[in-house]
């Protein structure tokens, strides 16, 4: 079994890059568990056609400890199996705990075992590294190869160089690496040359560009990924490529993240940002 | 026995001591706690500095507590009237449930929650989910079923990190109730470098919410609150037999056997006698400045100390028949008291002593110590700043650091009604004339002797290394020290919660504390703390078919 976490920036589209992705590998045969990573529980809407799931805090907290597998997962788009790990309203608790306490409680009832013959464990993880609870699915070789959702706005590389910080630390100690960036383009200048640089500096690669196109907004409307609202557009061919692409990636790295003025000049470089 | 003590003095200079105690260290620890570590000397108008209130170096086995120790178990531990409610989980609350010997009398009234233990007991969902909406509830629960005029809340270290807004909720159902006064602290345990951070918490709060809110005049003719005595082993109450004697009224005890409309009232008083230096100076201050009553310090530990503060007390108010009163009481008191100090001294004489404890306690023992003639050769505090080492002169030049800066300060002016000098300044200046003094502190250097060692945060290593080479005959100081002091055959005290004893205070407390020690420096139990072949090697023996 392969454990992928998907990192990026807040808003950077990781959730629907995950679930196209995903439905691209359910096409080509997989059998995957998708574990959302973030208090609003919304990583697994477009699998399931709409927001269907209980949390597995939720759950705990109504089941007390008598809780069981099927109380947690609910079988989506193809069979994935979806998970939502949920947590606390805005502003109180402790989500990162919360993320710690549902990928144990997992764990405990078997999800990873071999008998449920998972091919893929995904995890869609909130925003940026912020605390050690959304550390967790890269601590522990829970989750072992990393992509990086990015685009060529500025924050976003930032946050994605701050990620790869995170993952050095951890690769040290584990087995977690990083598998590439994923662009999701923002249709910036010169978008996958800067990705790409970016990605050499960083001692990985761009696995793949995803452009931008409006279909994608109107699948989500429809709580679809792309592949299941319109398999012949070209946006789900794109999936079906970002599927192929990390289904055959063998490229794992512990990445060299850039020092802030490198990262400037960079941008510099390729025309974002204007020489003083 | 004298003379075998001041054997054992000469045998080592207190400068071999404390680079015995620093060699162990590597040398960035060792700089640290040499400034710390500060051998006695008497100087000129001037004590030497001695560096206190820091962090301790991690991987040194403090005898420190923390903040919330510091804040719910010495402050708001001792309070009858008062749902003392730790927000957290069960192990805190555990050590919130009466392990400091607080005494109280339950009086006429009967309200007394101090011998029960309330707590939100967290689980993880509370710590994931925030844990408001079961304060909330546990709150309202204490409220029915009790009914009580108060409570209190307190931020255990998890509260703190996940942001429980515990003063918005307090504030919530204080307004629900309307007859109780509902209040939070934020005294999350890893605030501060100590237990003083949560003492500044607590005074803070009490003084913000409580203080004042009772103007009613209390019968009385000489009001005094007495400050920083928490009625450890019933100390309060042989200090309120005294006072009661004298015709002392005594308004508010901060907070020993103290009740809500204590604190309430407390601004009604006409002088605060502070007993704690550390734990409660500010407080004092802040009466002084928004109500007008002036404070001196006090101290009613040791015969001598307690007649000393009666008198000062009975000047302050220059009645004469007060002061006719507290002679009358003294002459009455002290023969006793000095007919059992020198029947004890003809043991205790010479021997030596060893205290670390709080920031007041390891000065006014040394008193009763004293009075049975033994000699203090080391003394420390756990918690101090350098005013309670050096006196309050040194507090303009306090270095405010970052730990410091953590702890709010409340800024307090006059009350626009309630305001009232007691003394005028033409009073006050006849009074410090005569020699009185207000204010005014000298810490615990000059009353210690050249060449004795005063260490600041005394750790467990050093504890017992400092036996190992000093031998006292006794050493002072709390739980977490007694029994690896014990195991090297030194009997030892503990001066937190008197083990099971006390009161100690006044005169029946100096005569109960003349007794205990005599009776531990003079047990012969400690002898036998090494097996026969551990004090002599060589064993013969031989077979019996030999």
């Amino acid at each position: 079994m392969r454990k992928v976490a998907i990192y990026g920036k807040g808003g950077i589209g990781k959730s629907t890059t995950t679930q196209n992705t995903v439905a691209g590998l359910v096409e080509m045969g997989r059998k995957i568990m998708v574990v959302g990573c973030d208090p609003k529980a919304d990583s697994t809407r477009l699998l399931l056609g709409g927001l269907a799931q209980k949390s597995v805090l939720d759950t705990l907290r109504e089941e007390g400890e008598d809780v069981e597998l099927e109380d947690i997962r609910k079988a989506g788009y193809g069979g994935t199996w979806c998970v939502e790990s949920g947590g606390p309203e805005p502003g109180v608790g402790c989500a990162g705990r919360g993320i710690i306490t549902s990928i144990n409680m997992l764990e405990s009832l078997g999800a990873y075992e071999e008998s449920e013959a998972l091919d893929y464990a995904f995890y869609d993880v909130l925003g940026d590294v912020v605390c050690g609870g959304f550390a967790m699915p890269i601590r522990d070789g829970k989750a072992e190869e990393i992509y990086i959702v990015v685009s060529g706005e500025m924050m976003a590389m930032y946050a994605a160089n701050n990620i790869s910080k995170g993952i050095v630390k951890f690769a040290q100690s584990g087995t977690v690496r990083l598998g590439g960036l994923i662009c999701n383009s923002r249709a910036v200048d010169n978008e996958a040359e800067m990705i790409e640089e970016f990605a050499k500096k960083l001692g990985t690669k761009m696995i793949y560009f995803v452009p931008r196109n409006n279909d994608v907004q109107r699948a989500e409307i429809n709580r679809k990924t792309v592949i299941e609202w319109k398999p012949e557009v070209d946006q789900a061919d794109a999936y079906r490529g970002l599927a192929k692409a990390i289904d055959e990636n063998k490229d794992f790295v512990i990445p060299t993240p850039l020092e802030i003025e490198e990262l400037e000049a960079l941008l510099m470089q390729y025309g974002l940002m204007e020489a003083v | 026995m004298a003379t075998a003590t001041k054997k054992k003095m000469v045998q080592w200079d207190p400068a071999d001591v404390k680079a015995e105690l620093l060699k162990k260290y590597p040398p960035k620890v060792a700089r640290k706690r040499a400034k710390q570590i500060m051998i006695n000397e008497a100087l000129e108008n001037t004590t030497p500095e001695i560096t206190a209130n820091v962090r301790t170096t991690p991987g040194i086995i403090t005898m420190r507590g923390c903040t919330y120790a510091g804040c719910k178990g010495v402050i708001m531990g001792p309070t009858r009237d008062i749902v003392n409610l730790v927000h957290g989980p069960i192990g805190c609350s555990f050590y919130a449930w009466l392990t400091r010997r607080n005494q109280t009398d339950p009086g006429p009234d009967g309200e007394n929650y101090i011998n029960y233990c309330f707590s939100t007991d967290m689980q993880e969902q509370d710590i994931i989910f925030g844990g408001e909406k079961k304060l909330t509830a546990a709150i309202q629960e204490a409220y029915d079923l009790f009914h009580p005029k108060s409570i209190a809340v307190f931020a255990t270290c998890p509260v703190g990190l996940i942001g429980d807004d515990i003063h918005t909720v307090a504030a919530r159902m204080k307004e629900k109730f309307g007859d109780c006064n509902v209040y939070a602290f934020s005294c999350e345990g890893y605030k501060g470098v100590s237990q003083s951070a949560g003492h500044h918490i607590a005074n803070n709060q009490v003084f913000r919410h409580i203080v004042g809110e009772n103007d009613e005049v209390k019968p009385g003719k000489f009001k005094i609150n007495l400050l920083g005595e928490y009625n450890i082993g019933g100390d309060g109450f042989e200090i309120d037999r005294i006072f009661k004697k004298c015709g002392i009224t005594c308004i508010s005890t901060f907070s020993g056997n103290a009740t809500y409309d204590q604190f309430a009232s407390a601004h009604t008083a006409d002088l605060n006698a502070v007993m704690c230096h550390r734990s409660i100076n500010y407080v004092a201050d802040m009466l002084e400045t928004k109500y007008g009553i002036p404070w001196i310090k006090v101290n009613f530990i040791g015969a001598e100390s307690t007649a000393k503060s009666l008198r000062k007390i009975a000047e302050y108010f220059g009645d004469k028949k007060l002061i006719a009163t507290v002679e009358k009481v003294i002459a009455e008191e002290m023969p006793e008291v000095e007919a059992i100090a020198a029947e004890v001294r003809t043991r205790t004489a010479g021997k030596t002593a060893m205290m670390f404890v709080g920031a007041s306690r390891a000065h006014h023992y040394q008193g009763l110590f004293n009075e049975m003639g033994m000699k203090t050769i080391a003394a420390g505090y756990e918690f101090a700043h350098r005013d309670d080492y050096e006196g309050r002169q040194v507090i303009p030049d306090l270095k405010l650091d970052a730990d410091s800066r953590n702890i709010e300060e409340l800024e307090v002016e006059a009350d626009a009604t309630r305001f009232k000098p007691r003394k005028t300044i033409k009073e006050i200046e006849a009074l410090e004339k005569a020699g009185y003094k207000f204010k005014h502190y000298a810490g615990i250097i000059p009353d210690m002797d050249k060449g004795t060692l005063i260490i600041d945060d005394l750790n467990q290593y050093e504890a017992e290394k400092l036996v190992e080479i000093m031998k006292p005959d006794i050493f002072c100081a709390g739980i977490k020290e007694k029994f690896s002091i014990q195991k090297t055959g030194v009997p030892m005290k503990q001066l937190h919660s008197y083990d099971s004893g006390g009161p100690y205070a006044g005169f029946k407390g100096a005569i109960n504390f003349y007794q205990e020690i005599d009776r531990l420096v003079g047990s012969k139990v400690w002898s036998y703390m090494k097996a026969p072949w551990q004090k002599d090697l060589q064993l013969s023996a031989s077979y019996n078919w030999e």
